[in-house]
C-alpha cells in the first residue's frame, strides 16, 4: 500500500492481528481476530480502545494572546456558539460554506488560552489552510507528535482511572490536562459511538505503552474501524463524506442542536458565518429535505447509495441512503439519509435493494440509547 | 467436497448437490447478518445469482455453480445468519440442487486444487 502513512501504532494494530485497510490516507485496522460483530458487542459492554491518530488535532490561538478573540475569530467560520463554550469544555462544531453546505464537522474545546480542535483525517489539511486563511487574527497549528486514542464504552471510566485516577471527575463533554508518567495527556470525556469514554491525545513516544496498558486491562480489547463505523450508525451521528458534505447544509443535515441561540435570528452574535443566510432562512422556514433514521422491516440491511422510494411500485425516488447496515446491538438493520422535510417519524418508504422495494420505517436516532456521564 | 473459483463447496448427496461457502469465504466476509435464499423449485442456469449474503461490511452474490433446479433451502440459515460463520461447511448449507449432469463435478476443482487457489 504505496503513499498510505502509518500511525504510531501501525505496528501494534499488526501484532494484534488487525487488518489493515487504507482509510482517509492511513493504514488502518478495520478489524481484529474477534471481528467487527464481537467488537462492537465488546465496546457497548464493556470498553473497547481505538486508534483515532489519523484525524487532525489543531492548536488555534488569537494573534493577540486572548482566548475570547479566538472564540470570536472562529465564530467567523462555523454556526456554533464558541464565545460561550466555557473553559475544560468540548463542543461539536461545523465548518460551513457560502452555499451553506459544511466543509467538515469537528470538535472545539476551550483550554484556558487557546482552542483546541479535533477535526477528520480526510479534511484535515484543507481545514488548516481554511483557518490560516480565513482567521489572519489568529496562529493555526497542526499539532504534530501526538497520537489520538478513544476508550469507548461502560468500563472505560474504571480501566483509564487505573492510569489517571482523576478522570473521574470529568463529565461528558469535558476537557482536561492530566500527567501519566511523565507524558501530558489531553483527555477529553466523549467519543463517538453514544457510549461514556474517553479520547486522549498522548505524545508519540507514549503512544504503544500506554495503548498496550490498557489493552492488558481485562475489560479493554482493540477496535477497528468496522465497528467505530456501526457504532457512531447505532448512535445517530454522521460520518463527513457520506452523510454530510459540502451539498447539505446543518440543518437539512438535521444538526440544528449544534446551532445555539446565540448565532440564529435575534442571537446576540446572529450570522456571520458562511452561508449564513441560507442557513437561517432553513431555520426559520424549516429545510426542504431533512437526513433521517431509517429502520428497515425485514433483516436485509440497507447500504449507502440505495434509493428510496414513497410507494411499494412506480414514482421516482424520494431520497437516497448516506449509511446504512446491520446494528449489532439493536441485533436489526438500520439506516440514515435525505428524505423530503414534510414526511414525519412512523412513515413507511420503500428502499430499492436489488431490484425489489423493501419497507422501512422512518425512526427516530439514536436507534441505540446514549450512555453518557452527564 | 469440490470447490468453485466463487468459494463454493459441492457435496454429493445421494442424486443431488448441496451447496455452501468455504471456510475462507466464510472469514473474507465477515459476520454474516443476512441470507436471502432461492424460491425451492427453481430452474437455474450456472452463474445465476441466486443467494444474496450479507455481511457487517457488504453484500455479496453467491451463483448457481452448474445449471439444474434448487429442490431444497436451508431456511435456518435465513433465520440464523451467524451459522455461516460458525460452521460454513457444515450445518450453514445454503441450498440442495438436482444437476442434469453429476460428472460436471469431476471437472471442477478437488480440495488440493482450491487450496493452491487461495494460496
Amino acid at each position: 500500500m504505496a503513499d498510505l502513512k502509518r500511525t504510531v501504532l501501525y505496528d501494534l494494530h499488526v501484532r494484534l492481528g488487525g487488518k489493515m485497510v487504507p482509510f482517509a490516507g492511513y493504514e488502518m485496522p478495520v478489524q481484529y481476530p474477534m471481528g467487527v460483530l464481537k467488537e462492537h458487542l465488546h465496546t457497548r459492554a464493556s470498553a473497547g480502545l481505538f486508534d483515532v491518530s489519523h484525524m487532525g488535532q489543531i492548536l488555534l490561538t488569537a494573534k493577540s494572546g486572548r482566548i475570547e478573540d479566538a472564540a470570536l475569530a472562529l465564530e467567523r467560520l462555523v454556526p456554533v456558539d464558541i464565545l460561550g463554550l466555557r473553559e475544560g469544555r468540548q463542543r461539536y462544531a461545523m465548518f460551513t460554506n457560502d452555499a451553506g453546505g459544511i466543509l467538515d464537522d469537528l470538535m472545539v474545546a476551550n483550554r484556558g488560552d487557546h482552542l483546541f480542535l479535533v477535526v477528520n483525517a480526510a479534511c484535515k489539511e484543507a481545514d488548516l489552510a481554511h483557518l490560516k486563511a480565513g482567521l489572519p487574527d489568529c496562529d493555526a497549528g497542526m499539532v504534530e507528535g501526538r497520537s489520538l486514542l478513544a476508550l469507548q464504552g461502560p468500563k472505560a471510566e474504571a480501566a483509564l482511572a487505573r492510569l489517571v485516577p482523576d478522570v473521574v471527575d470529568l463529565t461528558f463533554m469535558d476537557v482536561a490536562i492530566r500527567a501519566w508518567d511523565t507524558a501530558e495527556l489531553w483527555i477529553s470525556r466523549s467519543g463517538y459511538t453514544g457510549e461514556d469514554g474517553f479520547e486522549i491525545s498522548v505524545p508519540d513516544r507514549f503512544a504503544e505503552t500506554f495503548a498496550r496498558r490498557l489493552l492488558d486491562m481485562d475489560e479493554v480489547a482493540p477496535i477497528g474501524l468496522g465497528a467505530r463505523d456501526s457504532l457512531r450508525l447505532e448512535a445517530g451521528m454522521c460520518l463527513y463524506g457520506h452523510d454530510i458534505d459540502e451539498t447539505t447544509t446543518p440543518v437539512e443535515g438535521n444538526l440544528t442542536w449544534a446551532i445555539q441561540k446565540a448565532r440564529r435570528a435575534g442571537g446576540a452574535r446572529e450570522g456571520g458565518f458562511p452561508g449564513a443566510e441560507r442557513i437561517l432562512k432553513e431555520l426559520a422556514e424549516g429545510p426542504a429535505r431533512r437526513r433521517v433514521g431509517l429502520r428497515p422491516e425485514g433483516r436485509a440491511p440497507m447500504r449507502e447509495g440505495t434509493a428510496i422510494h414513497a410507494g411499494s411500485e412506480g414514482g421516482a425516488a424520494i431520497g437516497t441512503i448516506t449509511s446504512g447496515g446491520f446494528g449489532p446491538s439493536i441485533e436489526a438493520p438500520m439506516a440514515m439519509g435525505y428524505l423530503p422535510a414534510d414526511l414525519t417519524e412512523g412513515t413507511v418508504v420503500f428502499g430499492e435493494v436489488r431490484g425489489k422495494r423493501l419497507p422501512a420505517v422512518i425512526s427516530a436516532m439514536p436507534f441505540q440509547p446514549n450512555n453518557y456521564k452527564r | 467436497m469440490k470447490y468453485t473459483e466463487d468459494h463454493e463447496w459441492l457435496r454429493v448427496e445421494g442424486d443431488l448437490v448441496v451447496v455452501g461457502i468455504t471456510d475462507h469465504a466464510s472469514e473474507q466476509l465477515g459476520d454474516v447478518v443476512f441470507v436471502e435464499l432461492p424460491e425451492p423449485g427453481r430452474a437455474v442456469s450456472k452463474g445465476d445469482e441466486i443467494v444474496v449474503i450479507e455481511s457487517v461490511k457488504a453484500a455479496s452474490d453467491i451463483s448457481a455453480p452448474l445449471d439444474g433446479e434448487i429442490v431444497e433451502v436451508n431456511a435456518d440459515v435465513a433465520d440464523n445468519p451467524g451459522m455461516v460463520n460458525e460452521d460454513p461447511t457444515g450445518k450453514a448449507w445454503f441450498f440442495k440442487m438436482k444437476v442434469a449432469d453429476l460428472s460436471a463435478l469431476d471437472a471442477m476443482m478437488d480440495e488440493a486444487a482450491y487450496k493452491d487457489l487461495i494460496g
